[in-house]
């Protein structure tokens, strides 16, 4: 059963929330809707979450001991190991149910992770932890770059963003590779449940959430969540910058289970992508560049394609599951 | 009724590990530590165990996921060797910082690089000042009997800390011999059931594991660590004393050979004791009177015990299976530090040997104890046994 409003409402009113109060991440920061919202989801629907974070913004922000955000059981090992730390809290569970030492069968886990910690040096064991088919949902606050650390380039920041490890320079027009498609790396591993989010559409999330949750097996959601700082927006635009990135095709809204996609959001008129590059700070040291207009003449011919295979990829895979079992 | 199992040291192991039939364990494979995990998921495949085994991807994520699997209230093991350890290693300091009780066996296999896949100490050494406890075993029945007293140690209210069971790969690991495996039901008692105050499965009581721990509380969390490894030299004796009534067998935190009346005493590590012994009766029967010192338990360094020991010697020479380039090996410096305050030090020598698998034999040895016997020692030189110079 898909949480209406009404009972989200009801359930707020009534209950604690999982992420809470006294976290120190910037004002205006999306990475604690992210929190706030998947612990919600899950405590709504009557589960019990029990997270773990990957170092980054959120982590250190949230756990300054001897004070903790977290409202719900939560533990933090390192920066590239959260799915492997919820594998085995995972298996410790199935272990301790299965000899009936805990009869708690509400428990579902929850993992967070920044970019930094997902597309580098943490696909590893995200990898590994899909491919074991462990029963988590990995959620991604993808901000496109190591902001904990102070704006270094990562796996998923685009080309011609400004950061500190590839910046936009005389001679070099800042990061030049493309972003890493995660979800289409976790939707490699075939069987699991993997899902584009943002932070402009809480209800597509919440679902995505609830089918994640209720999945049986690894399932993965990476949200489209803004650090305000870095990207240079104001601190009240994250998902107004977010809502523009799905109107321009970069960042689609769509899902992968077993084999089967299926775009969830399809605007009926796009605009073009210098809408939205226009719209960050991260982004005007390009614009002032000569080749400008090539670079985002390439960005708009790629998002066009990759919007294109999207919607094939929906066509042919339509009711035809690769796989049944994890 | 004990009974008798002759086998390799890595199926003693497992067999331990198979009658405290843990909550999880994590598995990957290294060289020469792979027939431990072999075993045990044979025993989990078989129905022998109901452990739950996760087969990870690496040994980060072993020893990640252990954690994550102690945090959440299970007994939980693992099991490496030298470059899976290094591998670890980030995660080895994390894990006693939480004060997780989770047992390791490391087969010892010398450290890349460049590659090799044979015994020394230096996997172990690397991990010294991590935070884990960590006992060195001689042979079958010490690598069998230190990792079900490890369990009982580790999970003391008091100790709260991970374990490392030393032994030497090949060697033990490898090398078929016999020993005596108690009854399942007697190491089931012994070790009991393990109920952790803090869980995070413990809905109900959420508890944050692994803030952000700022210069305001780190260094008292570190002063904690080190509290519980006070704990666990006091629980130590107590831990013998227990395993000593249900397997008639008496250890401590030094075994001594023939020491009793020895002017002359050689320290060494796991299975060169062995050799040693051996030494030690051929000089005892050429009417030398020498001894040895093996330690079982290395963290925490059993200080006093090793003064007790040496204080009045002529002379000692110290064996150790590992460098420390630029400074003493680490077995030396441990000792030759405990000995600043005795009331009549001894003659001190460093001798490395062993290093990459490098055979140590009975004549080796004799070479080190032919030093001490003649007074030729000098206490800042590391000597080398066995190595092509
Ligand atoms: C092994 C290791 N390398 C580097 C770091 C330093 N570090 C901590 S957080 C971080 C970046 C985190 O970036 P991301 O995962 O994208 O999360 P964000 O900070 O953007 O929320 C880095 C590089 C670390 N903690 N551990
Ligand atoms: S630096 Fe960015 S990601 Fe980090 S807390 Fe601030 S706004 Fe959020």
């Amino acid at each position: 059963m898909v949480p209406n409003i009404r009972d989200i409402v009801g359930y707020v009113e009534t209950h604690d929330w999982g992420f809470t109060q006294g976290h120190r991440l910037c004002p205006g920061c999306n990475a604690p809707m992210v929190a706030n919202w998947a612990t919600l989801a899950a405590k709504s629907m009557g589960y019990e979450p029990v997270v773990a974070a990957a170092t980054g913004c959120l982590e250190v922000s949230s756990t300054i001991y001897p004070f903790t955000s977290w409202n719900v059981p939560y533990i933090h090992n390192a920066f590239e190991n959260v799915a492997a730390t919820i594998s085995g809290a995972e298996a410790a569970y199935r272990s301790l149910l299965n000899r009936g030492k805990i009869d708690n069968d509400k428990i579902k886990f929850i993992a967070f992770a920044g970019d930094g910690g997902t597309y580098d040096i943490g696909l590893q064991a995200l990898s590994g932890a899909i491919e074991r088919g462990h029963d988590f949902v990995y959620i991604l606050y993808d901000n496109e770059g190591y902001m904990n650390t102070g704006n270094q380039r990562s796996g998923s920041t685009p080309p011609g963003a400004d950061s500190t490890t590839a910046p936009v320079g005389k001679s070099i027009p800042g990061k030049l590779q493309l972003k890493k498609s995660i979800v289409d790396i976790v939707a490699g591993h075939e069987g699991v449940y993997a899902a584009t989010a943002a932070t402009a559409e809480p209800w597509d999330f919440m679902r995505k959430m609830q089918t994640a949750l209720e999945f049986k097996g690894p399932s993965f959601i990476a949200m489209l969540a803004p650090c305000v700082r870095f990207w240079r927006i104001p601190d009240d635009s994250g998902p107004e910058v977010t809502k523009l990135a799905i109107e321009t095709k970069y960042w689609p809204l769509w899902e992968y289970n077993m084999g089967v996609y299926k775009v969830t959001k399809k605007p009926k008129t796009f605009k073009p992508i210098k809408d939205y590059v226009a719209k960050l700070g991260r982004y005007s040291k390009l614009m002032k560049r000569q080749d400008a207009n090539e670079i985002l003449e390439e960005l708009q011919n790629y998002v066009d394609a990759k919007w294109d295979r999207l919607l094939a990829l929906e066509e042919i895979s339509k009711d035809k599951p690769i796989r049944t079992k994890i | 009724m004990p009974v008798k199992l002759t086998v390799t040291g890595a199926a003693a192991v497992a067999h331990a590990m198979r009658q405290i039939n843990p909550d999880v364990v994590a598995a990957y494979p290294i060289t020469p530590q792979t027939p431990i995990v072999e075993y045990y998921a044979g025993f989990v495949s078989d129905g022998i165990v109901d452990t739950v085994l996760i087969p990870v991807e690496s040994e980060h994520s072993a020893m990640s996921a252990v954690v994550g699997s102690a945090a959440s209230g299970a007994r939980t093991m693992t099991a490496t060797a030298a470059n899976g350890l290094a591998l670890m290693l980030e995660i080895v300091y994390i894990a006693a910082s939480y004060r997780l009780p989770i047992i390791m066996p490391v087969v010892n296999r010398a450290l890349s690089g460049p590659i090799n896949i044979h015994c020394d100490h230096s996997d172990a050494m690397m991990a010294r000042d991590s935070g884990w406890i960590q006992f060195f075993t001689e042979n079958h029945q010490e690598a069998y009997d230190f990792t079900i007293m490890a369990t009982k140690l580790a999970e003391k209210e008091n100790v709260l800390l991970p374990v490392m069971v030393n032994l030497d790969g090949f060697i033990t690991s490898h090398g078929v011999e016999s020993f005596e495996m108690l009854d399942d039901g007697v190491v089931r008692e012994f070790v009991g059931s393990w109920n952790p105050k803090y869980s995070l499965l413990d809905t109900k009581n959420p508890v944050t594991f692994g803030p952000l721990d700022l210069f305001d509380y780190y260094f008292e969390h570190h002063r904690q660590q080190e509290e519980a490894m006070t704990n666990a030299y006091k629980e130590l004796p107590r831990v013998f004393e227990e395993f000593e009534k249900i397997s008639g067998r008496k250890y401590d935190f030094l075994d001594l050979y023939k020491v009793d009346d020895a002017d002359y005493i050689m320290v060494v590590m796991n299975s060169t004791a062995s050799t040693a012994k051996y030494v030690v009766d051929q000089l005892r029967e050429e009417g030398h009177k020498v001894g040895l010192v093996k330690p079982q338990v290395f963290t925490p360094f059993p200080k006093k015990e090793f003064q007790q020991v040496l204080n009045g010697r002529k002379g000692v020479v110290v064996l150790d299976r590992a460098m420390s380039f630029g400074k003493e090996a680490p077995l030396y410096s441990l000792v030759k530090s405990s000995l600043y305050e005795v009331a009549s030090r001894p003659s001190l020598g460093s001798y490395v040997y062993g290093l990459g698998g490098r055979d140590t034999t009975p004549e080796m040895i004799r070479e080190a104890f032919e030093d001490v016997l003649q007074g030729n020692l000098i206490a800042d030189e590391q000597r080398y046994l066995g190595l092509r110079e």
